[in-house]
């Protein structure tokens, strides 16, 4: 908690002794880095290169090579032109729906951790520990298990198929993790920092709310991060659980590169699945950085 | 007190006015999301808006239905069910026994949908002798696709026998082609299977041990030949084929890469959108042996309440058996029309040619439902069957081993 | 009234997230063990009819295999993936220019959902289009990679590509524990004239221990969850030979109408997690005493 910075001290001051490494030894630290970026790099290589190609050169040529002309047809079609079923306007409605279920989702998810996280850290009682044990072990129910239960309870609460119903249902299976993550985090953060709050005559929301939430913006990244990951990519609820015109943007992404006994777009289905993975890619690309200031401050002292 | 009844009467005046004229409604859940396949749907969705329908889309792909399945499973449950589920075969009845299916049966009547319904066919729309499921198509599995310059080029005819077709492939083995596009994925190596169990065991025994799944039939001596040709038929396949989808399969026949592909003739949709002619560029014949395997497409209706759903299902089972959906949805699909009145002018000559056996079949007895489509056997059956025969077809597994084990299976499946 | 609420609000707070929880996880749990045992076809149904649901699952050959590779891809995955976490870091720490670009480049993966970049996998893994193909096309004729239509060696190809989405987020966690080392401790073992790799094997690497088990505790979440992985990468073939016990489970469930057969295989998948997952919990709640 007290060292944020993002500065690599531990190689530095492993280095300090011997200053500057031998340069071959550097060209080969590059080298490896870069391989190991080609691995990475690939799928997504292949998933670009054939998003850019026109179905004719996929027929044809090689699946895995550069677009001998590059097209951005599929791209238009698969936002806003590829069948999903009759009506084909791509996944451009779809996307409206996934937002709609991943922001209140990460956002109360999130906030339920927040607490969750400071009352087991900081207002341990008797049995803090087993619930928060019995939490956790929420995590590793395997989603498959819970869907028919879920089903006969959404039905019964009167929210199946609808937009609550599943931000009801990505809470439920998140908090294990919210939590987690705020109570290793505020698990850091001294016990007499609350009591010296308390003798100032501040109750248990104001602590909350004025010292722990300004505390936990890296934390607060990091939450955010996974939980968008997780409910944005989520296939198996979003499908279960919709009815028609609340389907996920992952579920008309399904449509589109699913067809049985149809011709298959291979251009349209990688298109769809880069545009259907960019709020996510993007999540990664901006937010990277403070989400391993986050983990510095969260993880690793918990 | 006044007001209130005032309220209750003119609420009443509401409910009446909406059973006089209660506008149909349909949520329909299906699979056919993309493609020829879409297109086909969407024939139906305007026909029915243009009878006062509101159609709801409930599109889900994935799997041959069984995401869709699992969302079925799930609105069901939760008291939600769609009106209209696309679901087939054996299926249908499974759905019925759990009380969730409506009668259609007034709407079939008033049809006459037993007049142009081949009455194997009408069978399967059947629960308990009332009508609950509306039939879209038929779909022939058995049929095997050729490159016509290729199999011109290596001097060979379309296999009429499974030994002609062996020593054909061996021919072009030698020339350097591959004999036979397939795909490694659990429902193609079952497609390939039950056209053997056809061709080797003839109809009556593909009746005994894949419909009635007769134990004598399963362990008899032909069980045991049609996994020997299974494995041969893996030798005819290339290094490649695990987890290719079949459509890539048959891309290789079109571009002379491989030469023969056993699949249903919605293969033939992928021929066609690439330009090729049926005849010229492509063959289609039965695969070797006598009998017709079919896999028809049918819409189940769910039990749902409100005037207007009902009206919806009513009408929408109307025009899925109306003899104009039935032609415009099977010229997108490569499927033929499941009534028997229909003019096929507009259909290729293979689409003729299985109208035609369709109709001989069903005369001489040899019309079978589809195992490896799920017309045949309930679900845990037909899956510990595919199991057992992806399994010998991807490994070096004996064929009396197969048969044990297919017969294991088999009893423990029930 | 006022002062019993105020003592009390911790508990309240805790108590809606609480309750949900035995709800939605051991109720459920509770009402998957009620179904394994009854006959439920289609849909569940309720009369007991004892254990034959788990007589039918030990003598399926297919249950076998899908156990078989949860262990070896479980094992393989989480462990590859800790060890290649960890060098990725160390080696990103060593004060790289463009550090920032290649970190996001090997955090991505973890971003995209496994639906179509298994397809992008089955075509580079696919002997005859991707690899193989490509490195033959260089002149290596006898180059060989065809382990994705090899039954024997299928289920490592899960593992590569499993690896190659998660390997980039343990590398994160580490990095950020790195990021947090006492550099103190560090400077005074080097005036001390201990080798820079004694440092990391001896001080730094063993500082890190929470992160191992953070990062094992999200790996094997991820691995008992992997679904979609296998599903769009090999299908669970060639044959079953990459089945998992959650692939397993869902055919069962939703494509066979067998949902007794999937509730027995669930009940075992539980207990497998319970044996993994207990004795981290136990060490871990322990060690915050």
């Amino acid at each position: 908690m007290t060292d944020v910075s993002a500065t690599p001290t531990a190689a530095a001051a492993a280095r300090s002794q011997g200053a500057g490494m031998k340069t071959a030894l550097r060209w080969g630290l590059y080298l490896i880095l870069g391989l190991f970026a080609v691995y990475y790099l690939m799928p997504l290589f292949v998933m670009l290169t054939t998003s850019l190609k026109s179905l004719e050169e996929i027929r044809t040529g090689d699946l895995v090579a550069l677009p001998r002309e590059v097209t951005f047809d599929a791209w238009a079609k698969a936002w806003s032109g590829a069948c999903t079923g009759i009506q084909c306007e791509g996944v451009r409605p779809y996307f409206w729906n996934s937002v709609l279920i991943a922001v209140p989702g990460v956002l109360i998810s999130t906030l339920l951790g927040a607490v969750n996280g400071y009352v087991i850290a900081q207002w341990r009682f008797k049995g803090a520990n087993i619930i928060f044990a019995l939490m956790l072990f929420g995590c590793f129910i395997p989603f498959q298990v819970v869907l028919l239960p879920m089903a006969r309870l959404l039905g019964l609460m009167g929210i199946a198929g609808t937009i609550p119903g599943l931000v009801f249902v990505h809470v439920i299976y998140g908090i294990g993790f919210t939590t987690l993550f705020f109570r290793n985090y505020y698990v850091t953060i001294p016990q007499e920092l609350v009591k010296a709050a308390k003798v100032d005559g501040a109750g248990f929301l104001r602590i909350f709310w004025s010292i722990f939430l300004p505390l936990s913006i890296p934390i607060i990244v990091v939450s955010v991060i996974w939980q968008f990951t997780q409910i944005w990519n989520d296939f198996l609820f979003g499908v279960s659980f919709s009815s028609a015109g609340t389907q996920p943007v992952t579920v008309a992404l399904n449509n589109i590169v699913n067809s049985t006994t149809g011709v298959k777009e291979y251009n349209v289905d990688m298109a769809a699945a880069i545009i259907a993975a960019l709020p996510t890619l993007l999540v990664y690309v901006v937010a990277g950085k403070y989400f391993i200031r986050g983990l510095t401050a969260g993880s690793v002292k918990g | 007190m006044k007001y209130t009844a005032k309220a209750a009467i003119s609420a009443l005046a509401l409910t009446v006015a909406g059973v006089a004229h209660a506008e149909p409604q349909a949520e329909v859940l299906h699979w056919w999301t993309a493609g020829g396949e879409a297109k086909a749907v969407a024939v139906l969705q305007e026909e029915f808006s243009e009878n006062g329908g509101t159609w709801t889309d409930m599109p889900v792909a994935g799997g041959g239905g069984d995401a869709a399945m699992t969302a079925l499973r799930a609105r069901v449950l939760s008291g939600n069910a769609p009106t209209a589920v696309q679901l087939k075969g054996p299926a249908i009845q499974e759905w019925y026994e759990e009380g969730v299916l409506a009668d259609i049966s007034s709407v079939a009547e008033a049809e006459g949908w037993a007049d142009v319904l081949p009455a194997q066919i009408a069978e399967h729309m059947k629960c308990e002798g009332s009508w609950c499921a509306a039939p879209v198509n038929v779909h022939r599995v058995d049929w095997i696709w050729a490159n016509k310059s290729v199999l011109d080029a290596n001097g060979i005819e379309m296999p009429t026998t499974w030994d002609e077709f062996n020593a054909a492939a061996e021919k072009l083995k030698a020339a350097g082609v591959i004999p036979l596009a397939h795909g490694g994925q659990s429902w193609q190596d079952a497609t390939v299977f039950e056209t053997v169990v056809l061709g080797l065991g003839g109809p009556e025994f593909f009746q005994k041990a894949l419909v009635d799944l007769d134990q004598d039939a399963l362990t008899s001596d032909t069980m045991v030949k049609v996994f020997d040709e299974m494995r041969i038929l893996r030798g005819y396949v290339d290094d490649n084929f695990s987890g290719r989808d079949w459509n890539l399969a048959t891309a290789m026949v079109m571009n002379g890469e491989a030469a023969f592909q056993i699949m249903g003739d919605w293969a033939k949709g992928e021929f066609l959108a690439a330009g090729k002619v049926p005849g010229e560029d492509f063959l289609c014949a039965a695969t070797p042996g006598e009998g017709y395997l079919y896999n028809v497409d049918s819409f189940a209706m769910f039990d749902v309440d409100g005037d207007d759903k009902k009206a919806g299902q009513e009408l929408l089972a109307k025009l899925i058996v109306g003899p104009n959906f039935q032609k415009v949805f099977n010229l997108n699909k490569g499927s033929i029309p499941v009534r028997t009145d229909v003019s096929l002018d507009e259909f290729d000559d293979c689409a003729v040619k299985s109208s035609e056996d369709m109709k001989a079949s069903a005369e001489n007895g040899s019309l079978l439902p589809s195992y490896a489509h799920g017309m045949a056997l309930r679900g845990a059956q037909s899956g510990a069957i595919t199991d057992v025969v992806t399994a010998h077809f991807n490994s070096d597994m004996s064929s009396e081993d197969a048969v044990k084990m297919l017969a294991d299976a088999v009893a423990n499946s029930m | 009234m006022a002062k019993w609420f105020e003592t009390h609000l911790p508990k309240i707070v805790l108590a809606p997230s609480f309750i949900a929880v035995l709800i939605f996880v051991y109720g459920f749990i509770g009402w998957t063990a009620w179904v394994s045992l009854t006959r439920s076809k289609l849909m569940p149904r309720y009369e007991i009819d004892g254990f034959i649901q788990y007589d039918r699952l030990f003598a399926s050959p297919r249950w076998d295999t899908a156990m078989n590779n949860l262990y070896i891809f479980g094992g393989m995955f989480i462990v590859i993936s800790l060890v290649l976490g960890l060098i990725l870091a160390i080696l990103l720490d060593q004060q790289i220019r463009v550090e920032g670009a290649i970190r996001t480049i090997y955090l991505y993966p973890m971003a995209l959902s496994m639906i179509v970049t298994g397809t992008a996998w089955k075509w580079i893994l696919n002997p005859g289009l991707g690899v193989q193909a490509m490195v033959q096309g260089w002149g290596f004729e006898n180059f060989k990679f065809d382990w994705l239509v090899n039954p024997d060696m299928a289920i490592y190809t899960v593992v590569m590509a499993a690896i190659w989405q998660s390997s980039g987020f343990v590398m994160a966690l580490f990095l950020a524990g790195l990021r947090s080392v006492d550099t103190e401790i560090i400077r005074a073992a080097q005036i001390d004239g201990i080798p820079t790799w004694r440092v990391y094997t001896a001080i730094i690497i063993p500082s890190m221990a929470p992160i191992f088990l953070s990062a094992f505790i999200v790996l094997a979440h991820l691995a008992i969850k992997s679904f979609d992985l296998v599903i769009a990468l090999t299908g669970g073939g060639p044959g079953y030979a990459t089945d998992l016990p959650a692939t397993y489970m869902y055919a069962m469930a939703f494509s066979r109408g067998d949902v007794g057969q999937a509730a027995s295989s669930a009940m075992i998948m539980m207990m497998v997690i319970f044996i993994i997952v207990v004795p981290y919990l136990y060490s871990e709640l322990r060690a915050k005493k």
